[in-house]
């Protein structure tokens, strides 16, 4: 397991997570959406162990509750991802819409596996369910935003390009 | 394309969806103003006039659920708008929200007039977060306007907010109570019932879950619901979304009166089979729903027919499979979504899926045995009646059925 | 409760309303094999192994969660019914590390029972266990994650009992594990060590940390001087180990197998008890005639110190720096016991026999010895003892008598009490009330303060002043206390806590299978040796008067400061901010 060495908490991460917990009221029963918000800001999109216990201390929940939460939705990460996660759709719409080229495309192109960065970190590879793109099968799903048919290398350089 | 009816969809592309004055200019939130002048009782028996069945997979009639809701004697009630449409191949209410978000909003707020709830909660999948300013927007505006908040359109006690809440990727959530169990925060994995939700849901509190698609029916229903009547068989009427995708050549959502047939909706509407190949399969409501071969093209789209077909309405995708898909590739495919997505609490749907996960690598192999296959059933048919949620239930809807109508593909080598 | 009528397997029978499917089974002789379900825990219905048939039903339904109804008909015993719960069973077996024969619970796991029950001889599913380490660097309690059944029970035990939620549930699917957050060691977490996790495991996921083979080496080194004390708790539930009647008073037998074990003397911590009760009594008038903190808080738990180190680091103030009746009888074994034997202190080893794994951790603190010495070598939890006598082979409940040994062998009814809930407090008023008054205590029994209710609370006149007091066990009530001390929003001078439900006599090293009513028994049964002395007051113990006599001088004097009082020390958090 990817573990946090202590310091992650700057003041600047503190304040924006103090601004998130503020709008949601610090309402504990919020933590889904609460840990979404903070994901999305974090460069490398993903709850930093430290992040998770201050969430617990600021809540007053238990760590092993927040925890659980991260570890239980998809959506949530515990270790470090990239700038711009490319989330592969794996699931059935796609999958015969031949996916596999998109996958295999995207894996040359970067140079990286499933679940792995590119040495700056700016994207990573992974494979996610359904996200109800399946009218534009084959899909992917980057920080939110679905680009769809991607069903040539040139499709797929394009919404590469638009990553920047 | 002219098969395709317009009544859930009237409104779609008529306004701009960021404002409310071009709603109201429409005709907007006049079925809630007709509302506010009726018993709730009346208002649930109006629904149940057009036979109006829930939409979220379960069927439920939605005229008896308004009914039941509204006898619970707590004064204290919720209304949860499921937006958690994870079925594979079903984005129907992605549509709905996209397209007439404040149609949406109209009917829950009749919802909460009829069950005298004091909140609504949209809970919405993560998948679909581009769609939280629309709603967001939506919820401010009809705040703005009166349509939501203290004593609405001036009568007094009729308090109302709705609420947006964000899921973060887990399929189990659109059950009801995972789904209340992620709004309070927590990990969504499912209570155990008893209690229903519809007695202590959220917050303890009686809690009516309703589908976007359900909830978007409403605002039509109360205003023309002799239109929605005219749609459909006697047994059936009324019309429904369906999203049709996978191998046709024109994949999306479309709004059907009940009682098209399957092919009309594959061939006519979405444009037939990519390359004029052969159907492999059909899947009917989502990962969760049945398959059958192309046989069931001409049954007609209806609960009972399609019941009688050995499939169902679920979750209103239909999920198109060519002859270039092997049935052994589409279940590791589908078990792959289930094995990801169990909660994991309750034994037979944690350790089940791993073993058919395993036993479908053996099969497609070829190195399984007749016991495997066996095995394979067994399994399936335990997750069947002992999970204690509907996803451990269902997720070998489509196992079983290929047993059933592709038993080649089983055959020990 | 009104009656109504069901059938199981055909017979009918008039059950209670609001009855399970599993407890109406019971009075037709029928146990439903179930996993998850725990009596003293809420029910979640997670294992499915109790699924039944009723009729009317295309699902089975779980045993464990299903209310009966009228006109109910339920089928335990058809194929349909052994074939799923036997291919249940058979799916957690195969996700379950099978070293059965080296398992500490083996004999005593349920999921064992369970597949002798089923005859699940020829397994048809691949075994798919996860490898994980095993976290055994602990003091405590060992960890392996790999033989897990993800019943839950411990998380429950933790958030439920203790509401401390060191462990729960993460993850989903078949990554789905109870376990601590990030994955973090236990001791580094939250947990306090109670050992209430390990009681609660119906397999070997967690358990002890296994220290009998120390004993065996000290046993076996004639250079050694091994000597054993045991704690009040323990002989009314080591029985329980050997299949006695439930809560069997077995003190003259534990006394013989622990001498045939080959220690060198055996006491008995009920003589510290006493010396602590003169020590925390003390301190007490001391601290309402001096002006010093209060409430003041008993401090003989050592869950619960953890509990106030990790958890109300700011309210240490409120404890009393008496140490607890192991850690005094450590200190005394260490000074006074060689004084009076002649026997070098460095050649005497001191073992414990505890109800308790966090008594573990509480002997290991680095305060807790001098001179380079610990004053409690080794701590055996009740479970460890009874493997030391199971393997010498003694049939325990068939041991003649015999005594424990002077001159740290001699406990009152006072210090026998200590073991449940309430005891601490009731043995400390009835040396106070002597003290402060000056009065013959004639009524030695407390009621208000006995019972397994959560909080009691009472008031006792000393002379006058009325003191407010309260008890309180399992930290989820310990908790309720200490926020309202906290707050400052209570008037009690004196407050007992124990970490553990029941106090002792439920420790988290207590046999397996202990259960709600089986801890109100070992309390009946402590109280009944109270009942049974000559002495029920711990000043009157002679063996103590013997102690200050020839050695420590007067209670809470300047030797009793040195050796049987202690500090406590606020422990950081993994992160502040």
């Amino acid at each position: 397991m990817m573990r946090d060495e202590k310091g992650m908490m700057t003041p600047e991460l503190r304040a924006e997570i103090d601004a998130i917990l503020t709008a949601s009221g610090n309402d504990g029963s919020k933590l889904v959406g609460i840990l979404l918000d903070i994901q999305d800001i974090i460069p490398m999109h993903y709850i930093p162990e430290e992040v998770a216990y201050y969430l617990a201390e600021k809540l007053n929940v238990k760590v092993s509750n927040v925890y659980d939460v991260i570890s239980f939705y998809a959506s949530l990460y515990d270790r470090p991802r990239g700038q711009y996660p490319i989330q592969m759709c794996e699931s059935i719409v796609c999958g015969v819409n031949d996916n596999g080229f998109v996958f295999a495309t995207l894996q040359e192109m970067l140079g990286i596996g499933l679940n792995e960065a590119t040495a700056d970190g700016k994207y990573y590879l992974e494979c996610v369910p359904c996200f109800g793109a399946c009218d534009v099968a084959p899909a992917v799903r980057v920080n939110g935003k679905v680009y769809g048919h991607l069903n040539s290398r040139e499709k797929i350089e394009a919404m590469l390009a638009e990553l920047v | 394309m002219t098969k395709t009816v317009t009544f859930m969809t009237r409104n779609f592309n008529k306004y701009d969806v960021m404002s409310i004055d071009e709603y109201i200019a429409i005709g907007g939130f006049t079925a809630l103003k007709r509302a506010i002048t009726m018993d709730g009782e009346d208002i649930a028996r109006e629904i149940a006039a057009c036979q109006v069945k829930g939409r979220g997979g379960a069927a439920y009639d939605m005229g008896k659920k308004w009914s039941q809701a509204r006898s619970e004697k707590n004064p204290e009630k919720v209304i949860v708008c499921n937006a958690d449409e994870g079925e594979p191949c079903t984005f129907k209410d992605r549509t709905l929200i996209q397209n007439d978000p404040f149609n949406l909003l109209e009917g829950m707020i009749i919802a909460g007039y009829t069950m005298k709830a004091q909140n609504g909660y949209i809970y919405m999948r993560e998948e679909y977060s581009h769609l939280r300013p629309i709603l967001l927007n939506a919820i401010k505006q009809a705040n703005e306007k009166g349509y939501l908040g203290k004593n609405i359109l001036g009568v007094e006690g009729f308090d109302y907010q709705i609420h947006l809440y964000s899921g973060a990727g887990a399929y189990v959530c659109g059950e009801g109570t995972a789904l209340v169990e992620s709004i309070e925060g927590k990990a969504g994995r499912p209570r155990m019932k008893p209690p229903y939700i519809k007695q202590c849901g959220l917050y303890n509190l009686p809690t009516c879950v309703q589908n976007v698609e359900s909830l978007s029916l409403v605002a039509g229903i109360l205003n023309n619901g002799d239109t929605y009547k005219s749609y459909g068989p006697a047994d059936c009427l009324g019309t429904k979304l369906v999203s049709v995708a996978g191998n046709v050549n024109r994949p999306g959502v479309y709004e059907i009166p009940f009682g098209m047939t399957v092919r009309e909706i594959i061939y006519d509407l979405a444009g037939g089979v990519q390359g004029d190949r052969d159907i492999r399969l059909i899947q009917f409501g989502g990962a969760s729903g049945k398959i059958a071969p192309a046989s069931v093209l001409d049954t007609p789209y209806t609960y009972d027919d399609l019941k009688g077909a050995g499939v169902g309405v679920g979750s209103g995708a239909i999920l198109v499979v060519d002859e270039r898909t092997s049935v052994i590739d589409f279940l590791t495919t589908t078990q792959q979504f289930f094995s990801h997505e169990s909660c994991g609490q309750c034994a037979p749907c944690r350790e089940g899926n791993l073993h058919i996960k395993l036993l479908l690598q053996k099969v497609k192999a070829g190195t399984h045995t007749a016991s495997d296959v066996k095995l394979l059933k067994q399994i399936a048919e335990t997750m069947m009646i002992t999970s204690l949620c509907g996803l451990g239930q269902a997720a070998q809807s489509a196992l079983l059925a290929a047993m059933k109508h592709f038993p080649q593909t089983f055959e020990v080598k | 409760m009104a009656k109504i009528n069901i059938k199981i397997n055909n017979i009918p029978l008039e059950v209670e309303e609001g009855m399970t499917i599993l407890q109406a089974a019971k009075l037709i002789q029928v146990d439903i094999p179930h996993l998850c379900y725990h009596p003293d825990q809420s029910v979640r219905g997670h294992c499915r192994v109790c699924s039944v048939e009723v009729v009317g039903g295309r699902k089975l339904m779980p045993a464990c969660a299903t209310k009966v109804w009228e006109g109910m008909e339920v089928f335990t015993n058809t194929k349909k019914v052994y074939d799923t719960q036997k291919l249940l069973l058979e799916m957690i077996l195969a996700n379950h590390k099978q070293e059965c024969l080296t398992c500490q619970r083996n004999g005593n796991c349920e999921l064992q029972n369970l597949s002798k029950r089923f005859n699940l001889t020829s397994p048809k599913l691949p075994n798919v266990v996860e490898k994980l380490p095993v976290e055994n660097n602990a003091t405590c309690i060992v960890r392996d994650l790999s033989k897990c059944v993800k019943c839950g029970r411990c998380a429950k035990a933790c958030r439920e009992f203790q509401g401390i939620e060191a462990i729960s549930y993460t993850g989903r699917s078949s990554h789905f594990k109870v376990m601590s957050a990030f994955g973090e060691n236990l001791e580094k977490t939250d947990c306090i060590l109670c050992g209430q996790c390990t009681a609660a495991c119906p397999v070997g996921a967690l358990v002890e940390k296994d220290d009998t083979d120390k004993v065996y080496e000290a046993l076996q080194d004639p250079t050694k001087h091994v000597i054993v004390q045991v704690a009040p708790a323990v002989r009314v539930a080591l029985g329980d180990a050997f299949g006695m009647e439930k809560a069997s008073i077995v003190t003259s037998k534990m006394v013989t197998a622990l001498r045939r074990l080959g220690f060198d003397q055996v006491f008995d911590t009920n003589f510290a008890a006493d010396v602590t009760i003169m020590e925390e009594g003390t301190e007490l008038l001391d601290r309402v005639q001096n002006g010093g903190t209060l409430p003041m808080i008993t401090s003989c738990s050592p869950g619960w110190i953890n509990f106030m180190e990790k958890h109300y680091p700011d309210q240490l103030a409120h404890l009393s720096t008496t140490k607890s009746p192991q850690q005094i009888f450590g200190a005394l074994s260490k000074t006074y016991y060689p004084k009076v034997s002649g026997i070098d202190a460095k050649d005497i080893v001191t073992v414990s026999i505890m109800p308790c794994t966090a008594k573990k951790y509480e002997a290991a603190r680095p305060e807790m010895g001098r001179d380079g010495m610990k004053d409690v070598d080794i701590v055996l939890t009740t479970r460890e003892l009874s493997r030391m006598i199971a393997t010498a082979g003694f049939d325990f409940a068939e041991l003649p008598d015999d005594d424990f040994d002077a001159p740290m062998g001699i406990g009152t009814g006072a210090g026998a009490i200590f073991g449940a809930t309430g005891g601490v407090m009731e043995a400390a008023l009835r040396t106070v009330y002597e003290v402060a008054t000056g009065k013959e205590l004639v009524k030695v029994e407390f009621n208000d303060v006995r019972g397994y209710e959560g909080i009691k609370e009472s008031e006792v006149d000393l002379n006058g002043t009325k003191v407010r007091i309260a008890v309180a066990h399992g930290l989820k009530n310990a908790r309720v206390i200490m926020d309202a001390v906290r707050a400052g929003k209570c008037d009690y001078t004196f407050i007992e806590i124990m970490a553990c439900p029941g106090g002792c006599i439920g420790g988290g090293g207590q046999p397996i299978k202990t259960t709600v009513d089986i801890k109100k028994m070992r309390m009946d049964a402590l109280y009944d040796i109270d009942e049974s002395l000559p002495l029920r007051k711990s000043h009157e113990n002679p063996q103590v008067k013997e102690v200050y006599d020839n050695f420590l001088g007067k209670p809470c004097g300047h030797l009793s400061h040195d050796l049987l009082h202690t500090t406590y020390q606020k422990v950081d958090k993994k992160y502040t901010f």
